[in-house]
């Protein structure tokens, strides 16, 4: 094939059963930005089967190329198939930045490709800059979100990254100026390595708490089942929905469902109250334009006091009891 | 069947308070805060052990991690493992997850055949949830990640559920191969005194970079090519306003306001 791709900022577009990952244009918008230090152009590519709609709709974002790894055999993501395309396409083409979502499918590819060219990765990155001669850094969140540090990759190529989703602003439209490059991929049934069955998305409705004007989040602090019954009962009087972080997931105490940030759902409430939560942007994330946000927590130097606008130090478990008390008391009696 | 599980030993999230960053070596100080067994990493063990009940065999836990964390191994051998490795030298502080995976990499080739390798989906601490996948790179052997169950079907032949945004997949896959979990897949057990004691006769073993056979530039800082650079403590973007009094006077100011504002 003579199809040359010029581009050296490339980004996965990431695809799953022909949905593109939101992240994805996320990360276009931030890679065109970041392209104006060094004159350098945006690829995207993109992997699957049956892919001409989602190309262009790709290009209309406003890449320079999408370069297109197009085959039956692409259909399901495999990660060792996938690597293997992506692999000859980077040896091929030598780009000099490499950007993916820090998805379930990103963060596992960009893990693959790491290990089989020996070089850096920068997970989990928050924001970027890039230099003049090229040299790209990664903003990570770092202790509990407490500070940020900078990661580097500066002695390998490409510069490998993985993007939280939900921090840069999916770029406008503005019409197809690029073009599509297909690439070979030479792919294998032995570098199918597994089966995929079956595909099941269970997106559905948006859930309860996606929709809650108000929401209560817990996290770590809350110790127990009994907090976290406390806080489920000042979410219900409040007419709200209960979120979580994940170790309050990882302790069992809220649902996989209920998880608020990178992993989890996006949430959009008038008002958010985090509980026992440190703040770390993993979590806060996921909450998007607030009108009122409420910190409540122990420590007086809980990150959560950096991003909120009103904040309550103490035992959670007095504070809430006694929230629940006062409003109770504003409707002339207890339990409804 | 013959399970390796790779635990990590992380400062118990309940002292976090407590951990303080030495800003002129970039290394994170652990002084007075307990390590405890990664969460995730103590579904994967649960979940070997039970398939060791179904199809016998052996559950051999690894870890990399400094001397003094025999303790952690000592409570994955309560909660049943056969057989605990600790692979600790000073020249591996300062490894990122590729240099960790290679190191893991390499003890698991020196233990010989195994069937299935399992892990956490990512850990407390650093929680990049890099290192399962690098792992199978290196090993060139498949593997997935988020595991919610896992159902054998013959010898090597497996079905597993994985975990993805919105959804999941149902894969066929064979082993040798490494898969990580994700919390919902079990309940790790307890372990029993009985069990504490009895683990306190097995032996753990010590490897050291020598019984590796490693070259000092694949690991540590010298074999890890992301780098920590400089850290940035933003500026407090929004002094939150902080409310004064006791609970129950704190508690009653921010209902009024949230009365008054409509909310309730």
């Amino acid at each position: 094939m003579t199809d040359v791709a010029e581009s050296k900022i490339w980004i996965i577009a990431e695809q799953r059963q022909r949905e593109l990952a939101e992240v994805s244009l996320e990360i276009i918008g931030k890679a065109i930005d970041l392209a104006k230090q060094t004159r350098w152009k945006v690829a995207a590519v993109l992997m699957g089967h049956q892919l001409n709609t989602l190309s262009r709709q790709i290009l209309s974002y406003g890449v320079h190329e999408v370069l297109v790894a197009d085959e039956p055999m692409l259909v399901n993501y495999c990660n060792q198939a996938y690597v293997k395309v992506l692999e000859n396409a980077v040896k091929r083409f030598q780009p000099e930045v490499l950007l993916m979502g820090a998805t379930a499918l990103g963060s596992d590819l960009a893990a693959r490709l790491a290990a089989r060219l020996r070089i850096g990765l920068s997970a989990h990155c928050i924001d970027f800059e890039l230099t003049e001669k090229g040299d790209l850094f990664g903003i990570i969140p770092w202790l509990g979100g407490n500070s940020l540090c900078r990661i580097s990759c500066p002695h390998t190529r490409p510069q490998m990254a993985t993007v939280i989703p939900g921090v840069f602003q999916v770029p406008k439209m503005n019409g197809i100026q690029g073009r599509i490059i297909p690439l070979e991929t030479h792919i294998e049934q032995k570098d199918l390595s597994y089966h995929v069955l079956e595909t099941k998305h269970v997106k559905g409705p948006q859930s309860e708490l996606e929709m809650a004007e108000v929401v209560v989040a817990g996290g770590w602090g809350i110790g127990d089942n009994d907090g976290w019954k406390l806080i489920e009962n000042l979410a219900d009087r409040l007419n709200g929905a209960v979120g979580a972080t994940r170790p309050a997931v990882d302790e069992s105490w809220a649902k996989e469902g209920q998880m608020i940030g990178t992993s989890g759902l996006t949430v959009r409430p008038k008002l958010y109250i985090g509980i026992a939560l440190s703040g770390h942007p993993h979590h806060l994330v996921g909450v998007k334009e607030p009108e009122l946000v409420v910190g409540i927590n122990i420590d007086p130097n809980a990150p959560i006091f950096e991003s909120c606008d009103i904040g309550l130090v103490g035992d959670y478990r007095e504070i809430v009891q006694s929230m629940i008390k006062c409003i109770d008391v504003q409707y002339g009696g207890g339990d409804e | 069947m013959r399970v390796i599980v790779c635990i990590k030993p992380v400062p118990d999230p309940k002292y976090w308070n407590r951990l303080r960053f030495e800003a002129k070596t970039k290394t994170l100080v652990r002084e007075g805060v307990p390590s405890i067994i990664n969460t995730l990493d103590k579904n994967a063990l649960e979940e070997a052990l039970r398939l060791r009940e179904k199809v016998d065999g052996e559950v051999i836990v690894l870890s990399l991690a400094p001397l003094d964390s025999i303790s952690v191994l000592r409570e994955a051998l309560a909660m049943g493992a056969d057989r605990g490795i600790l692979i600790s030298d000073k020249i591996f502080a300062g490894s990122d997850t590729l240099a960790t995976a290679y190191i893991l990499s390499t003890a698991m080739t020196k233990l010989g055949a195994y069937d299935i390798i399992l892990c956490g989906d990512q850990t407390l601490d650093s929680g990049t949830a890099q290192v399962s996948t690098q792992i199978a790179e290196l090993l060139d052997i498949p593997n997935l990640m988020h595991i919610t169950a896992i159902e054998f079907t013959d010898e090597a032949q497996f079905l597993v559920k994985s975990q993805i945004e919105h959804g999941y997949m149902l894969v066929e896959i064979r082993a040798p191969m490494v898969l990580s979990v994700a919390n919902q897949i079990n309940e790790p057990r307890y372990t029993t005194l009985r069990n504490i004691l009895e683990a306190e006769q097995k032996n753990i073993e010590v490897w050291s970079s020598e019984e590796l056979n490693l070259p000092e530039r694949l690991v540590g800082l010298a074999g890890s090519s992301t780098q920590m650079g400089d850290f940035i403590f933003p500026p407090k973007k929004k002094k939150a306003e902080i409310l004064q009094g006791s609970p129950e006077e704190q508690a009653a100011e921010l209902t009024d306001r949230l009365h008054r504002l409509g909310f309730y």
